[in-house]
């Protein structure tokens, strides 16, 4: 680990919290529906938007129909997006005459991009025409994000009203997402991402010769505007197969900065939003805190063991201060590539610059962690909120009885039907994670597409199911997912792990929202101090991450204890 | 162990737990109790009764699997030690959460007993005809209905819960509260309730029966203490839904390994993977709930106070604002002499001399506190001040003087315009307008103190300062409320400005002055719509609107028959400073289940670190570099977790019963504090326990 390694981690980080507040309290008043910088611009869009689909803004939806015309909106989306890719063949701007995707491949990705999560079981460059690029993927990376902000907006009403019937309005919410937040940004950042050597252009490929003399065929496309929604929108999905490790997608250190940045200050600046909406900024700093420790401390440990290397690359003579830079771009190194790991598995985000099955185990451990405890580090845009807020209204319960009254959380009695959802809820990532792992793990179907024996075949095993039921989207490498099985089933987990947890999740807004907002006092469980933000962080260890531990001994632990003996596979 | 606990610190109201035949808590280790619960502990291992205890339940079921395994084991002549151990440790986990409940319920049922022993099985006289008190037919009590009128006469007991419609008569109560004084009831007012199984001293009584047998008072009160009737307060089943919650985590984490170990070619044998699972699961809490909730409620019996639902207890922690009666908790029940200040002329000794002759035979409170002023202040004792052949007047209502009248003196003392009128009547010519008399009642009046005309003969002498008197400790317990966050409101019927005085005086945050009834429901009414949880206690009839709206409503087991059903709890000592104790026993309930939940839940750190390396050391030796604790073997591993996993219940059996360290402090101090030693401690503690018991088994040779 190096100096400038962590200046370059600070400044990033720094960058983000400095956006994340103004962006913050300008959502804050976006779905507050009070007029903004934007509003004169945008309001008759939205106006307009509202009279076409036939939505009254001012209807308030209980959390029962918010939910449903949530599941209503992302099953036409994944409809949709199924029927481009089947029939993506038939359907213009397809320059390289791609034929339609296969059946489990199409729902796969259907799946995956309505999700939020942007798991790839192909390679974009070879496999999708512009089309589907642009009107199917792009377009479902911007409502996956705004359905999770949506979703995440409706949670936070539920905590900040008192008696009240409603919610929030579904479509209301998402058109605010979109128009004032997501479009804004991406615009702005995507011809920033042009300026820094992003290709934005309808040509498929650019024919270019190489030293050699030979004729090399370099892919190209509508690059710059799916890259910025895919950080904005915490998607992941890549223009190409290897993601933003391509130099197309990532061609800077600097834009590599950049896409860190651009993947945290969404889900950030929404916490700070929570803030405002509820009326007391210090809950917020306290979520934010407890993020900040668990994010910093996953770059730390992947940092370091990256840094570290492996003891037979060092046996060969490499030189130590190298680290680790198998499966990293030399553009990036060890730093911006570990970084880049622990930010966009911490987040659900899933764009990868470097090939997480290639770090350490340790280093390849982080990452997996990461996605574990819940994508909740600040996590994806919407989600990674509202997952922290299920998760602190477990801490509270749990530990909230030790300040002798029953737990209340932002002035809400916690009570049966919340605890009962909230854990609904975190039964879904071990159920779906552990559950489809073991059962793959025995199975010869799904053993036939791991690329290594040994621990880190196991870990290929454990990382494709997190980082679908987590809807990360990233990939470990190795693993030829691209088969019936591997296709359908993390297809379900994928579904699991957004909808499932999301039905729950918007029960315990519905019954949140109906009871009494409780005012504070000195006897009240305090929710803003250092002493929460340490339990929070315990909770989301121990409840969130414990469980793993076995499964994550068998993978990676063992593996990096074996390399540590000189055992290989 | 302390038989008796005091969650509220000091205690001002003086309960009688200790002398009270319903506090018969005594310490939890009496051999008999444990004889009987070791018994119990055995009676509930049948697994119907077992599954209102998911986790409890669930570790049966393995240790049955693995009796199971065990036996095929037995008879294919395999090694049997270890599964043997891990056997019997599975059902001594089993065994130690049923003791622990056990026992507690085994308390309450003592208590139980001895209530059982007044319950009526007598004859009752039945009257056809409430107005004729000759005519009446012998029943048995349990063949009384709703609505029944029957005669009770001295020396006998009172057949059923009721209502007074006739006569007056001192009644013995002490079967229910322990107090062995006896009290007057009488018909019309607020002491006009009975309760089944007191006896009647003096006098008669008619009674209309409301209560059927076997729904008395004193039914409900053995069902209670007996834990009969014990449901799952609503925060114990949001709890035990976390536990189911974690169980299945924990499941699924288990149950994965089956497959994640063959792939490893780690196949795990099945005693030590339901080793693996009770260790994780929370059978800490699990095991100890139900012992954690019943000894709460008993702590509650052993103040004298009944809670009529789990429910009740709860709320009582989560209480915010605290309605108190002035009289008798905050100030003494009686007004008393501070000062007594003469008009210029008199000398203030004098004065205090004559105030203490007018007083000599004056027997009420009042009375006496002028006595015992003149005492202390001015070292006049009563002998000092006799007078040879006085003739005394009594207080009347007509005249609202009492005062003593010895060879030509008239002493009177009494309202101030009524010893005006006395002075007047006297001597027509004598001045009453003296201005430093008036300018002292100005100023006690304005101070919210009452004064009292002194006067001899013609002439007005002096005031005298009574004054309500704020108990001595009541400020700093008010302030300790408020560091929990918890208001105090003082009800009184004085006048606003008398009030405010004794709130300035007393500490308390708001009062409501002049209250009616309707006020306290209204105060109510708001504190509520801003979102706080008011307390509040009450005895008459009129208080049952704002008894039954109250979140936590203590009535007065002197009070009326419609308070006590309105309320939700009862003070057997109708003593309203109890609420204050009933607070703190509410949160020190809480506060334990909250220990003990993160405790258990943080043990299991520890506990992966004892049996994940245990579990894969023999496919991938290279995992002992997690075996931290550095444990002697995987056997001695696996073994000394499930050992400690099942002491851990027995040893924190006394803590669930005796409840955690309450302190009133803000929640922040508590929490850090609860935190330290139950969060930390709780990953701590178990790395040293497991330790300790790896090598003491190692010693053993036991593994």
């Amino acid at each position: 680990m190096t100096v400038l390694g962590w200046l370059q981690i600070a400044i990033v980080l720094a960058l983000v919290v400095a956006a994340a507040v103004p962006l913050g309290a300008y959502m804050a008043r976006v779905y507050a529906g009070e007029p903004t910088l934007l509003s004169s611009l945008l309001g008759p869009v939205e106006r307009g938007l509202y009279r076409l689909a036939g939505v009254d803004p001012s209807r308030e939806q209980g959390a029962l129909a918010y939910t449903l015309g949530m599941l209503a909106f992302n099953a036409a989306g994944v409809v949709l997006l199924y029927a481009i890719l089947r029939l993506q063949g038939l359907l213009p701007y397809n320059p390289l005459g791609f034929a339609g995707v296969s059946p489990d491949l199409a729902f796969n990705t259907a799946v995956s991009f309505v999700s939020n999560t942007n798991w790839q079981a192909y390679g974009g460059e070879t496999t999708m025409s512009l089309f589907s690029q642009m009107a199917g993927l792009t377009v479902q990376n911007f409502l996956s994000a705004a359905t999770g902000i949506a979703l995440a907006v409706a949670l936070v009403r539920a905590f900040a009203r008192s008696n009240a019937a409603g919610v929030g309005n579904f479509f209301v919410d998402m058109t605010r997402s979109v128009l004032y937040v997501l479009l804004p940004l991406a615009i702005v950042t995507a011809l920033i991402q042009v300026g820094m050597g992003v290709p934005q252009t309808l040509t498929p490929t650019v024919t270019a010769a190489t030293l050699e003399g030979a004729q090399q065929t370099i892919a190209m496309g509508p690059v710059a505007t799916q890259m910025a929604i895919k950080q904005i929108g915490t998607n992941g999905g890549g223009f190409f197969n290897v993601n933003a490790a391509h130099p197309f997608e990532n061609p800077t250190a600097l834009s590599n900065a950049l896409e860190i940045w651009q993947m945290l200050v969404v889900s950030t600046a929404l916490v700070f939003a929570f803030g405002r909406l509820i009326g007391d900024r210090r809950q917020a700093r306290a979520l934010l805190a407890a993020i900040a420790v668990i994010l910093i401390a996953g770059i730390a440990v992947t940092y370091w063991a990256e840094s570290a290397g492996t003891p037979s690359l060092l046996a060969a003579g490499l030189d130590p201060a190298g680290g680790n830079m198998e499966g990293k771009e030399v553009r990036f190194g060890v730093a911006a590539s570990s970084f880049f790991a622990a930010v966009t598995t911490g987040l659900s985000d899933g764009a990868v610059n470097s090939m997480h099955g290639s770090f350490t185990p340790i280093g390849g451990l982080m990452p997996m962690f990461l996605i574990q405890l819940g994508e909740i580090l600040p996590g994806g845009n919407g989600s990674g909120l509202y997952g922290l807020l299920v998760m602190a209204i477990i801490a509270v319960f749990v530990a909230g009885l030790m300040v002798g009254r029953t737990p209340e959380y932002l002035g809400k009695k916690i009570e049966v039907t919340e605890v009962k959802m909230a854990i609904l809820a975190v039964l879904i990532l071990p159920a779906a994670i552990l559950g489809f792992s073991a059962i793959a793990a025995v199975l010869p179907d799904a053993l036939a597409g791991l690329g290594n024996a040994g621990p880190h075949g196991l870990s290929e095993i454990l990382y494709a199911y997190s980082s679908a039921a987590g809807n990360n989207g990233s990939a470990f490498g190795g693993l030829s997912a691209n088969s019936p099985w591997w296709n359908t089933t993390l297809g379900i987990a994928m579904l699991l792990g957004r909808f499932a947890y999301i039905v729950p999740m918007m029960a315990i807004a519905g019954s949140l929202a109906a009871k009494t907002r409780l005012s504070a006092s000195s006897g009240t469980f305090p929710t803003h101090g250092l002493l929460f933000v340490g339990l929070l962080v315990g909770v989301i260890l121990i409840l969130g991450g414990l469980q793993f531990f076995p499964a994550l001994a068998l993978g990676p632990i063992a593996e990096q204890v074996q390399m540590l003996a000189g055992k290989t596979f | 162990m302390s038989t008796k606990s005091h969650p509220g610190g000091s205690s001002a109201g003086g309960s009688s737990a200790g002398s009270s035949t319903a506090g018969t808590g005594s310490a939890f280790a009496s051999p008999e109790l444990i004889g009987r619960a070791v018994r119990d502990a055995f009676v509930k291992l049948n697994p119907v009764a077992l599954m209102r205890n998911p986790v409890i339940f669930v570790t049966e079921v393995v240790a049955a699997l693995v009796t199971v395994l065990f036996a095929r084991d037995l008879l294919a002549g395999n090694p049997l030690a270890f599964t043997g151990q891990i056997m019997a440790w599975l059902w001594f986990t089993v065994l130690f959460a049923n003791f622990a409940e056990a026992i507690a319920e085994g308390r309450g049922r003592a208590q139980a007993d001895s209530l059982r022993k007044a319950r009526t099985d007598t004859v009752a006289k039945r009257l056809r005809d409430p107005a004729a008190r000759g005519i009446h037919e012998r029943v048995s009590a349990l063949d009384l209905k709703l609505g029944d009128h029957v005669l009770v006469e001295a020396g006998d007991l009172i057949p059923g819960d009721g209502e007074i419609i006739l006569g007056i008569a001192s009644v013995n109560e002490a079967a229910i509260t322990g107090e062995s004084a006896p009290v007057i009831r009488e018909s019309g007012g607020d002491r006009s309730a009975v309760t089944g199984g007191t006896t009647v001293i003096s006098d008669w009584l008619v009674v209309r029966i409301t209560a059927a047998p076997g729904s008395s008072f004193l039914d409900r009160m053995i069902a209670l203490v007996e834990g009969a009737e014990r449901q799952k307060t609503p925060n114990e089943m949001a709890l035990s839904v976390l536990l189911v919650g974690m169980t299945l985590i924990f499941l699924i984490a288990v149950v994965s390994l089956a497959g994640l170990g063959r792939y490893s070619a780690a196949d795990v044998p099945v005693p030590i993977l339901v080793a693996l699972l009770v260790t994780l699961i929370p059978t800490t809490i699990g095991g100890l709930l139900s012992a954690i909730g019943i000894a709460g409620m008993d702590r509650l019996i052993r103040h004298n106070v009944l809670a009529m639902s789990g429910r009740a207890v709860e709320a009582a922690g989560d209480v915010d604002t605290l309605l108190l009666d002035k009289t008798g908790t905050i100030t003494f029940g009686n007004r008393m002499a501070s000062e007594i200040i003469a008009v210029p002329g008199i000398n203030e000794h004098e004065a205090a001399l004559i105030a203490v002759q007018a007083s000599l035979a004056d027997e009420t409170a009042e009375g006496r506190s002028i006595l015992a002023l003149a005492r202390e202040k001015y070292g006049i004792t009563p002998e000092m001040a006799a007078l040879e052949g006085a003739s005394f007047v009594a207080f009347s209502a007509a005249t609202r003087l009492s005062g003593v009248d010895v060879t030509g003196r008239r002493i009177r003392k009494g309202a101030v315009d009524a010893v005006k009128r006395f002075v007047h009547s006297v001597d027509p010519r004598a001045s009453t307008g003296i201005a430093a008399f008036d300018a002292a009642v100005e100023r006690i009046a304005r101070s919210g103190g009452t004064p009292l005309g002194l006067a001899e003969n013609g002439r007005l002498l002096g005031v005298i300062h009574l004054k309500d008197v704020v108990k001595p400790d009541i400020k700093e317990r008010f302030a300790e409320l408020r560091r929990m966050g918890i208001r105090t409101v003082m009800v009184t019927g004085d006048n606003p400005i008398t009030a405010a005085a004794i709130a300035s005086e007393a500490g308390v945050d708001d009062f409501i002055a002049e209250a009616t009834p309707q006020d306290k429901l209204a105060y109510i009414r708001t504190e509520q719509r801003r979102g706080r949880l008011v307390a509040m206690c009450g005895d008459g009839t009129n208080d049952a609107p704002a008894l039954a709206q109250a979140d936590v409503g203590v009535a007065m087991q002197s009070g009326t028959q419609a308070a006590r059903e309105a309320g939700n709890m009862v003070d057997l000592d109708s003593d309203p400073t109890k609420l204050i104790e009933i607070v703190g026993i509410g949160k020190q309930l809480l506060m334990t289940r909250g220990a003990l939940t993160t405790f258990s839940i943080a043990n299991d750190v520890a506990k992966y670190f004892a049996i994940i390396p245990a579990l894969f050391i023999a496919a991938i030796p290279e995992l002992g570099l997690l075996n931290v604790m550095g444990l002697h073997s995987p056997q001695s591993a696996i073994l000394s977790a499930v050992i400690f996993n099942a002491l851990i219940i027995i040893a924190l059996i006394p803590l669930a019963l005796r409840g955690v360290t309450y302190r009133a402090q803000e929640a922040g101090a508590v929490l850090a504090r609860n935190l330290a030693i139950y969060g930390l401690g709780g990953i701590l503690l178990p790395f040293a326990g497991i330790k300790l018991i790896d090598i003491a088994i190692t010693a053993m040779g036991l593994a």
